[in-house]
């Protein structure tokens, strides 16, 4: 009987633009600064701290928000700039806070990202590093990664793959006889849960393929408890792997909404000849499929019965399923590689994505939302990027969805529009266990789409008077 | 117990040796050539690469104005100041929730080579059209004082435009730490006030100054005074109103909570206007039942009556209270806590709070102490007790393992540390979703520390298992 609304509401096409198009300020931004996705790369590299050449303020509001979603200790260093070095350079600031990080963290690398700060005054890292390096060449020094992440061009996301991206051009060595080509493979899967990552060993390792997978936060952001307090803690990408990454048998990439220019694979077969398969991050059934291809090619060998049956389940478990959801209507927000994925798995579930939505800005979602669903839907969902949350919310009161998937940040705008919040991506800071949580292959797209059945029979469960208790 | 404890002079910087400071008689971490006496080296800027617990200036601002529900509060700079500031602190509005969206310049390349302020100028007549604020505040970050934006003039020509006041808080992150972000926000603040008519204000009535209003907290003490008789004039900023503080200066007397954020505010009001200020703290029974004492003592003249009015309340409160906390105090005794919260202050009503609970402090420390705080600290604290300003996580981790502490109270950023050594944690910051203010907040913060305290998780970890099995083989041996 609750259904009566529901059957109601056919599906709408893209709407009228409802908010000011023209307007240039901001409101509940759907989007975070570059400096933090860098931050979040550093911390997956084994025994290497990140560190922002900036003011104080910045490092500490990153703590704060990467710590609530992950729930683990995230060290992040900050050169500390003051108005004196605003004015006169941070140069001599940067050298210091090195030397200390070397000291009390034992860093064995150190992740140097730049602020808007830094940017704008004109540090040139790269020649402070250089010089850093000469005055201080007698030292044991650890390896120095910088990337420059002006928050003013990008988002959190365009900061975490220009790290990637870095550490791709800064760390490995050239392919030598003591560096000589081997079988692993580079994985950068980009910006995904700790238990993506984990799932994505595992896979490797049933290829009988040696990974090298950068970041792997896996642990150092989902960690054990402990009996002491590690300086930094235990896991990572083993700074040997990201030195031999360049005599790898390939490199394997996530990312549909990354420019070639952006992307760490195309930087390791330029500079160093290893072959890139640049995929789409594996969300969804035919991602997840692209995806099981390439490593079967790479690897030369069939798929693993283990992820074969995963599939059949999946498929069986789609049946089951199909009736709950088919026709209902969903808004997708958050970092465009992330709604892309999203798009693609309710577009073949059957739902139907109604307002794609996302803070980013790489110019290339509508083209590959259409990719992802265009063979599925009868209509293309509109799809918004640049957009924030009060732009979200307007839409989303308009188009009375009965699914959202997003962050946390979009709880009111659930809550006030009745439909449930299914939570993906990052923040999660209002539910337990977001680094636990998988979304890639078929593994992590069968938790989706448990999840996404479950939120619609929930919601139509406690909108019955009936409280029937089985479905 | 110290002996066998991780040496801590090692996570020390030196240059941050004479920042720490152990009480009494040295025990293990005396050694650490901490300050010799009170003469703590505190507000000094933060170390470079150490990773300092701080924030920056423009946290300081945004904290203090945040709460002001019907004011447009726009932040000037790039998209994360204003992002990591959205809707984190629980300040409740009885009214208008404006203060709970997070608006931003989202300052571009473009606008930094070109500086920014035709975009500010537009963002600030699209956001007062769209929202119809009391008035409205913007806060320069970082970026902006270097692009050299003259946010004044701006925002006088809106202000005049508009007819409202558009206030600019001076609040750039690199110009110091959150007290300097304090100062900013009070002066901005004070040009509202003493631009509305007083003329119904009670000789009878006060502000009050320095709560926030996490969890509803204002309106707790809010009761109490008014159960004492007294009008509220406005509450600062806790369920701030734009017009309540343009009326403040006619309030008889302003009590500050926190000498550190708003007392700049009670500075200057008391220089312009000669209002008077009393400091009080709500947190734990004495510093509450003190507050309201030294409220009716000030205004007893006018109203004899009043006192006999704060002792019911006291009276009626702490009767019902007590036997509550005995009931803690049976599971709680002889534990230890630690303490690391932003301002001194909080940590006084903190130290009492746990005595109440039978309960010892072997760690206390703040982010933005003054010197006169530590040295109330040290006079109050046990022998033993390690005081520290402006620490990190190396530091505080090796000073509760040390100390062996049961629970840990500090903010979302200490949280991690204590849990990572698997000890127990009290969130007492302002992203807080527990009313902890009052004698109520004081039956709630014994809840919470019993909660985590006495969970049974605690034998199950590394750290208390280790000890468990040694204390077993010992006695085996003994055997
Ligand atoms: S100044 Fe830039 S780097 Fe720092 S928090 Fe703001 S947007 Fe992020
Ligand atoms: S840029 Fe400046 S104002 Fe903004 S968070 Fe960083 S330190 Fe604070």
């Amino acid at each position: 009987m609750s259904d009566a609304t529901t059957l109601e509401r056919t599906p709408k096409g893209p709407t009228m633009k409802t908010t000011s198009p023209d307007f240039v300020s901001t409101t509940n931004a759907c989007k975070l600064c570059t400096p933090l996705g860098a931050s979040i790369v550093f911390r997956g590299i084994e025994d290497a701290i990140p560190f922002l050449h900036g003011s104080q303020g910045c490092a500490t509001y990153m703590r704060r928000y990467i710590i609530s979603h992950f729930r683990e200790p995230m060290d992040i260093a900050s050169s500390s700039l003051g108005e004196k070095q605003a004015i006169y350079g941070g140069g001599p600031n940067l050298k210091q806070g090195i030397l200390n990080v070397m000291k009390k963290y034992e860093a064995k690398m150190v992740g140097i990202a730049t602020t808007c700060l830094t940017e704008t005054i004109g540090d040139d890292v790269a020649m402070l590093l250089h010089e850093f390096k000469q005055e201080f060449g007698d030292l044991e020094l650890p390896d120095l990664v910088h990337v420059s992440t002006p928050s003013y061009s990008g988002s959190h996301m365009e900061g975490f793959q220009a790290a990637v991206k870095a550490v791709c051009d800064q760390m490995p060595l050239p392919v030598t006889a003591e560096n000589p080509r081997h079988a692993g493979v580079n994985l950068l899967p980009g910006f995904v849960s700790p238990e993506d990552i984990r799932n994505a060993k595992d896979i490797f390792e049933r290829f009988n393929l040696p990974v090298t997978i950068l970041p792997d936060y896996s642990e150092t952001l989902d960690g054990e408890i402990l009996d002491d307090y590690q300086k930094l803690p235990p896991g990572g990408t083993p700074r040997t792997s990201l030195k031999a990454m360049g005599a790898a048998r390939a490199t394997v990439e996530f990312g549909a909404t990354l420019h070639p220019d952006q992307s760490g694979a195309a930087v390791l077969q330029d500079k160093f000849g290893v072959p890139a398969h640049r995929l789409p991050t594996p969300i969804g059934l035919r991602a997840s499929d692209a995806f099981f291809h390439t490593l079967q090619e790479i690897a030369g060998q069939p798929m693993p019965l283990r992820y074969a049956r995963e599939r059949g389940r999946y498929l069986d478990a789609l049946v089951d399923g199909h009736k709950y959801i088919s026709g209902k209507r969903a808004v997708v927000y958050g970092e465009e590689e992330l709604v892309v994925g999203l798009t693609g798995l309710l577009a073949e579930i059957g739902i139907i994505p109604v307002l794609v939505a996302s803070g980013g800005n790489s110019g290339l979602l509508k083209e590959k939302i259409a990719a992802v669903c265009g063979d599925l839907l009868r209509e293309l969902p509109d799809v918004r990027p640049n957009i924030d949350f009060f732009e979200i919310e307007h839409e989303t009161k308009a188009l009375q969805p009965d699914l959202i998937l997003g962050n946390s940040k979009g709880h009111r705008i659930a809550r006030d529009a009745g439909a449930p919040l299914v939570r993906v991506g990052f923040p999660i800071h209002d539910r337990f266990g977001a680094a636990r949580m998988p979304h890639l292959f078929y593994t992590g797209t069968q938790s989706l789409f448990d999840r996404i059945v479950n939120a619609i029979i929930e919601k139509r469960q406690a909108d019955n008077p009936l409280g029937w208790s089985y479905v | 117990m110290t002996d066998h404890a991780t040496p801590i002079t090692p996570v020390i910087f030196e240059e941050r040796a004479d920042q720490i400071h152990v009480t009494g008689p040295a025990t293990g971490a005396g050694e650490t050539g901490a300050a010799s006496a009170f003469d703590l080296a505190c507000n000094r800027p933060s170390l470079a690469g150490a990773v300092s617990q701080r924030a920056c200036t423009f946290c300081g601002s945004r904290v203090v104005l945040y709460p002001i529900a019907d004011a447009l509060h726009l932040v000037h700079g790039p998209i994360g100041c204003a992002a990591y500031t959205w809707d984190i602190r629980g300040a409740m509005s009885s009214g208008p929730e404006l203060h709970r969206l997070s608006f931003s310049t989202d300052l571009q390349e473009r606008d930094v080579i070109f500086g920014g302020e035709t975009k500010l100028y537009k963002a600030l007549v699209e956001l007062i059209d769209r929202h119809q604020p009391k008035a409205a505040f913007v806060y320069s970050t970082c970026i902006v004082g270097i692009i050299g934006d003259d946010i004044q003039a701006v925002c006088k020509k809106v202000s005049e435009e508009k007819s409202l006041p558009v206030l600019p808080v001076q609040s750039e992150g690199f110009k110091g730490n959150k007290r300097a972000g304090y100062e900013a926000a009070c002066k901005a603040m004070a040009q509202l006030a003493g631009t509305a008519d007083v003329s119904d204000v009670s000789p009878l009535s006060i502000n009050i100054l320095g709560d926030f209003n996490l969890a509803g907290e204002i309106w707790v003490i809010r009761d109490y005074y008014e159960r004492m008789g007294l009008q509220v004039v406005a509450t600062i900023t806790g369920d701030g109103r734009v017009d309540a503080i343009r009326r403040c200066h006619g309030a008889a007397l302003n009590l500050v909570q926190c000498n550190g954020a708003t007392q700049p505010f009670a500075k200057l009001m008391q220089e312009k206007y000669g209002q008077p200020y009393l400091r009080v703290s709500y947190f734990g029974i004495e510093d509450m039942a003190q507050a309201l004492y030294d409220v009716a003592e000030f205004f007893k003249d006018k109203d004899p009556a009043i006192m006999d009015r704060a002792r019911a309340i006291v009276a009626e409160e702490v009767g019902a209270l007590l036997p509550k906390l005995r009931e803690f105090r049976r599971d709680l005794e002889g534990k230890k806590a630690a303490i690391y919260v932003g301002g001194a202050f909080k940590a006084f009503s903190l130290i009492k709070a746990f005595r109440h609970l039978g309960m010892q402090v072997a760690l206390v420390g703040s982010q933005t102490g003054t010197k006169e705080d530590y040295e109330e600290l040290a006079a109050i604290c046990d022998p033993g007790t390690i005081i520290v300003d402006d620490s990190n996580p190396l530091e505080l981790s090796a000073f509760i393992k040390e100390k062996d502490v049961d629970i840990f109270v500090g903010g979302v950023k200490e949280r991690p540390i204590a849990y990572k050594l698997g000890i127990g944690f009290c969130d007492h910051n302002h992203e807080r979703k527990e009313c902890l203010e009052g004698f109520v907040g004081m039956y709630n913060f014994a809840l919470e520390v019993h909660r985590t305290v006495t969970s049974p998780v605690w034998r199950f970890m590394p750290r208390r298992a280790a000890k468990a099995a040694a204390i077993a083989n010992c006695t085996e041996a003994t055997i």
